[in-house]
């Protein structure tokens, strides 16, 4: 028979006992709708979780330092021959040559430094650090006042709050509320701070700075290396006030306050590697104590790892940490998967019965068809269609129920996140691959349920089949 | 044995031959012999009763011949086939191109109209719908249905039932047409009727028909030759003139 004919016919005897084939076939939709519910809240939380790391800048960051940077010596070295003293140098090269590798979004050094910065006359001491405009979208601002750098090259600055409220001279009690950001950023927002720096400027001419031992060397490397600490002053307006805390974050966002990229590379600053690099350094380019390097995706920081070794440098990222993670979900979605698969288990069975009675009840029928020429194959594939249908009638009807029942949980959550006073989110989510495999699934167990009843109607002997009224 | 085949030889090829044909199954204890050495010959365009009483073996040799069930030993062959030797799957092509069917109890699909019913065995010959429709129609027209297409059995007389039978049995354009007591649920005028009907496409489309019967008269009036079956062995097999004239089967058709 033709598929058309087929579907027709199967169609036709679901509606002549339309009862008790809706009844099998909601049976089927409660199976389908568990599974999805449960997949879609295990793909959900995933989602969220990887969403919140992303975000976080943990999962998708791999940390760089130099190898003559002896504190990470024995992390995980080994592979390279090289000692500390002859592994390469951490400069713009490098970090150019990092950014080009393939799946690296941005590669920037981590700029930071203890310096003065005076507010009202008043100084204070703190950590500054640097940040590229990428960071205007990490997690850690979303609860800023005011607003992110205007440009990379501003002078402007932005607090983090215990530093504002250090400023405005509210020394934080313990165990006490703590000011509202908005509090602290209201009247710190478009005033100026002074910061006071140890600049490296370049030699004002080539000319060999006082040497000693420079008459046997003829080495410009040494020369260029030169260079002078002068102490600097830049105004820097304050355009924002982050609510972190920095005692959770890592990275560039550790410190109290922020300066644009370009800015701050600009500053020349004096940083702690100048002193050790100067016997190496070729020229009067900075040299970085670590460069940050953002991958496009967490599943590619470990071929990105893998590269910069090669290139000589030390690497960290938190990948080990999200791989666990990831495994953690593989688990989850496997139990969720198993518990909602029972339900359509039992719905199968429905199949199994709804159909064996039908054989029973269209006894006679599947006699009359035999003997008007129907074979043995038309008989199953009829049977097995009237399956495949309710197995595809219910995999859509359980995908629409079980995205109901995902929502349902997921906004009575929310009800309950809200009561909390905790930030409610989307931890549900179908996607279309779900609903895909949601109805192939439910197709696919059904026409498993029909074979047997579609080979014992298919076996039927017409004579006796005809024989009794 | 009989001396049957040399009888009706002369009328035409061979359409049906059978040699020791024997269908036995066991109730229990019981061996019962259905058939049980049955070898007849009828030729192309005959029309054969086959006669008996009830546990005669007369239904079983029609459901040999009509390949629903398949032979202990021996053989039959229709129209060059061994159906014995046949698999399933062409057994069922065989029902489907070679047979047509009629039964006592009409054998209807309850759920489906008149239109529907004819055509089934269309669909599982794929024909195509538009003229699966076609031909649906023309039969029923035929049968004189053609208004009742779209009526469910259940909404119908016996007689008008069994005219849709026909219609069924007859849309693949059979050889054979098989009636199993086609008149037993009917009463003697419609059942005229519908042996009309039967020996018109026996004339008409030369088709080989056998029937079985219970009722000798019937055989009488329509069968060119009886067939007497007792205890599932062949007991008597004569030639018969028709009784009803060839007028009135004709003024049927007016």
């Amino acid at each position: 028979m033709k598929i058309p004919d087929l579907a027709e016919l199967a169609l036709r005897n679901l509606r002549e006992s339309l009862l008790r084939n809706s009844l099998t076939t909601i049976g089927i939709s409660v199976g389908v709708a568990s599974l999805v519910a449960m997949l879609s809240l295990g793909i959900g939380l995933q989602q969220l979780a990887s969403r919140r790391l992303v975000k976080s800048g943990l999962f998708d960051t791999v940390v760089v330092t130099s190898r003559r940077d002896l504190r990470g010596r024995d992390r995980d070295e080994g592979a390279s021959g090289l000692t500390p003293g002859e592994s390469r140098v951490l400069d713009e090269a490098a970090r150019r040559e990092i950014e080009r590798l393939p799946d690296v979004l941005e590669a920037y050094p981590d700029i930071r430094f203890i310096t003065e910065l005076r507010y009202e006359d008043k100084p204070h001491l703190t950590m500054i650090s640097a940040l590229p405009s990428s960071a205007q979208s990490n997690d850690a601002f979303a609860g800023m006042q005011g607003s992110f750098f205007s440009s990379d090259t501003a002078a402007e600055v932005i607090l983090q709050k215990t530093f504002a409220a250090e400023l405005l001279g509210k020394t934080p009690v313990r165990g006490a509320d703590e000011s509202s950001v908005a509090d602290l950023a209201k009247p710190l927002l478009g005033k100026e701070l002074t910061m006071r720096y140890a600049q490296r400027a370049s030699s004002p001419s080539q000319t060999p700075v006082p040497s000693a031992g420079a008459a046997n060397s003829a080495d410009s490397s040494l020369a260029g290396a030169a260079y002078s600490v002068v102490s600097r002053e830049q105004k820097l307006k304050i355009v924002g006030v982050a609510d972190l805390d920095p005692e959770s974050m890592r990275g560039p966002t550790r410190a109290k306050v922020f300066l644009p990229l370009q800015l701050a590379e600009s500053l020349h600053v004096m940083q702690p590697t100048d002193l050790r690099e100067i016997s190496r350094a070729a020229s009067d380019q900075p040299v970085y104590s670590s460069v940050s390097v953002r991958v496009k995706n967490p599943t590619k920081v470990q071929m990105v790892e893998d590269a910069i070794k090669k290139m000589g440098f030390t690497t960290f990222s938190l990948l080990d940490a999200s791989q666990s993670l990831r495994t953690f979900f593989r688990v989850l979605d496997l139990f969720l998967l198993i518990f909602g698969s029972l339900a359509l288990a039992v719905s199968s069975i429905g199949i199994v019965n709804t159909l064996v009675m039908a054989i029973l009840e269209r006894r006679r029928e599947i006699g009359i068809m035999k003997a008007i020429g129907a074979s043995d194959g038309d008989v199953k594939k009829l049977f097995f269609a009237e399956a495949g249908a309710m197995g595809i009638v219910g995999g859509m009807a359980g995908v629409a129920l079980g995205w109901a029942i995902g929502r349902i949980i997921n906004l009575g959550t929310n009800v309950y996140l809200k009561r909390e006073s905790l930030t409610p989110d989307t931890f549900w989510a179908v996607p279309w691959w779900l609903v895909g495999a949601a109805i192939l699934f439910s197709v696919i167990v059904s026409l498993v349920s029909g074979l047997y009843p579609a080979g014992r109607a298919a076996k039927l002997d017409p004579v006796q089949a005809l024989r009794y009224e | 044995m009989t001396t049957a085949p040399a009888v009706s030889a002369a009328r035409g090829t061979v359409a049906i031959r059978s040699e020791n044909l024997c269908r036995h199954y066991r109730l229990g204890e019981t061996l019962i012999r259905a058939v049980d050495g049955v070898s007849l010959q009828v030729s192309a365009g005959e029309f054969v009763a086959l006669l008996g009483s009830s546990g005669s073996g007369k239904s079983s040799v029609l459901n040999l011949i009509a390949g629903l069930d398949r032979p202990t030993s021996g053989s039959v062959i229709v129209q060059d086939r061994d159906l014995a030797k046949l698999s399933r799957e062409e057994l069922a092509k065989y029902r489907l191109h070679v047979v047509g069917m009629v039964f006592q109890s009409f054998n209807l699909i309850a759920s489906m109209t008149l239109a529907e019913n004819v055509e089934l065995p269309l669909r599982f010959a794929e024909v195509d719908r538009g003229q699966r429709q076609n031909l649906a129609r023309e039969a029923l027209e035929r049968v004189g249905l053609g208004a009742r297409m779209n009526h469910r059995p259940s909404e119908l007389s016996g007689g008008e039932q069994q005219r849709a039978a026909l219609a069924r049995a007859l849309i693949n354009r059979p050889k054979l047409l098989l009636a199993d007591e086609p008149t037993g649920n009917l009463d003697s005028h419609t059942g005229t009727e519908i042996m009309n009907m039967v020996r018109r496409f026996n004339r008409e489309l030369g088709m080989t028909v056998i029937m079985v019967t219970h009722e000798r008269t019937l055989a009488e009036r329509y069968a060119q030759r009886m067939i007497f079956l007792a205890d599932g062995k062949l007991i008597d097999d004569r030639p018969n003139a028709p009784a009803a004239t060839d007028l009135r089967g004709q003024g049927e058709e007016s």
